[in-house]
């Protein structure tokens, strides 16, 4: 079958890459690219876990073709640190807000662009934010505190 | 087979595409559920149009007249982020943002509601209510369609062969008029609609001097409940209009018996929701 050829930006860098015309962004991204820190949970968009974010939205990349990335801004968990960890990411390691671990980065992504978005956000606008991102190990308290306590810290930093 | 990804940048050649690709085209909108029907083997494309590149099925704007034109590959977190069309067509943007968690709003659209053709999608009830118009365009040319005159059945619409959706037309409104989407689901976030309820009013001095009725999930296909609309038209939204109403609804209803709810729960729920939704659109316009 004949590849398609995708230029795209992931992270700020300039990438390219072949893929088939039904290929996920996911498979994309944990196959040829080699990032890893999507994780594919139930692969129908139901779970989070692929979460990544598409021109600075927040999208599933299973629901993605990897095709549909030519010219597009793609942004990955293995993007969100910079030479230090983002603050959500710290929050979540002093709060132990994860288990396994499957979930998280799909749940940091969202909680970035929620952020970004609204820096004060209520715990209910939290919650329905975070909708779409299944964990079956904590229950969702302490995530849910941990984005609540990183808002509260990086307004008062600001 | 190989399978073909093509993103024309005008409609015209997304037409060509489509219908070349015969019975096995797909267009690709926000993929949604195309993604997840090829996935589950429920459809193998040899072509996906993806239509998100043509500018006309991607904007949202205003018509000459004070209406809105909505291209039909807009996601739901544009249309939200819409502060005009979310203040003139609170119902439609409210049904649209039902769908899916944030991640599926950055992505779902209501041409692909509407084209996957599922009598319980949220966004549809609540453009019949609006009294869209769908603008269709195919290998024979452009033409429009009352939006409730797409769906045929479960999975099945009105559409020739390589006809693609463009947009949604809604209608401008006058002073008093407002409309409301509410659906009926067990659990409080991403759930498929048990009952859906869209109303457009306009309220005249505390009478209701219009209406429109969209009710889903209750039929092979959304509904427009005119004698719904019939029993509020003229009333001051008491009660006994409210009742009649939503008497009008359950008696429209001609629903399945499933998991998520029983046919006469379906049916007695239509109702309720006929009135609540009728209430929340009639405050929006201004009170009764």
């Amino acid at each position: 079958m004949a590849k398609l050829h995708v230029s795209t930006t992931i992270n700020g860098e300039p990438q390219e890459f072949l893929c088939d015309a039904d290929q996920s962004m996911l498979d994309v991204l944990r196959g040829p690219l080699g990032l890893t820190g999507a994780k594919e949970g139930c692969g129908t968009g139901d779970c989070g876990a692929c979460t990544i974010t598409l021109n600075g939205r927040i999208v599933c990349s299973c629901l993605m073709l990897a095709a549909e990335a030519e010219g597009q801004q793609i942004g990955t968990i293995e993007g969100m640190a910079g030479e230090e960890l983002h603050p959500l990411q710290q929050k979540f390691l002093e709060s132990a807000a994860l288990q396994c671990g499957i979930c998280t980065p799909g749940v940091l992504m969202a909680a970035k662009a929620l952020l970004e978005k609204n820096p004060d956000p209520t715990e209910h606008e939290v919650r329905f934010w975070l909708a779409g991102n299944l964990c079956r190990c904590t229950g969702y308290d302490k995530i849910i505190r941990a984005v609540m306590d990183t808002a509260a810290d990086m307004r008062a930093a600001r | 087979m190989d399978i073909q990804y093509v993103a024309p940048r005008t409609l015209d050649e997304a037409v060509r595409a489509f219908a070349a690709a015969a019975g096995a085209g797909r267009i690709l909108a926000g993929g949604t559920d195309l993604l997840v029907q090829m996935r589950n083997g429920v459809v193998a494309p040899g072509t996906i149009v993806d239509i998100k590149k043509i500018g006309e099925l991607t904007s949202i704007e205003e018509t000459k007249d004070g209406g809105f034109r909505v291209g039909a590959a807009v996601s739901g977190a544009v249309l939200r982020e819409h502060a005009k069309l979310s203040k003139v067509w609170p119902g439609v943007v409210e049904a649209t943002n039902l769908i899916g968690s944030t991640q599926v709003q950055g992505r779902a659209t209501p041409g692909g509601n509407l084209c996957n053709g599922s009598p319980a999608g949220d966004s549809v009830p609540a453009m019949v209510a609006a009294g869209a118009i769908v603008t269709i365009q195919g290998p024979n040319g452009r033409r429009e369609m009352p939006v409730e005159k797409v769906p045929k059945g479960p999975g099945r619409l009105n559409l020739e062969p390589g006809e693609i959706v463009v947009s949604f037309t809604l209608p401008p409104r006058g002073k008093g008029s407002s409309d409301a989407y509410l659906r009926m689901i067990p659990r409080t976030e991403m759930d498929i609609a048990v009952v859906g309820c869209g109303v457009s009013l306009t309220m005249d001095g505390g009478t209701c001097t219009a209406a429109r009725v969209g009710l889903g999930a209750v039929a092979p296909t959304v509904l427009l409940v005119e004698e719904a609309a019939k029993a509020l038209i003229g009333s001051k939204l008491d009660d006994a209009a409210l009742a009649k109403a939503a008497a009008a609804c359950s008696a429209a209803c001609r629903p399945i018996d499933d998991k998520r709810g029983t046919i006469a729960y379906r049916t007695k729920v239509a109702g309720v929701l006929l009135k609540r939704t009728t209430l929340i659109a009639a405050e929006r316009a201004g009170g009764k």
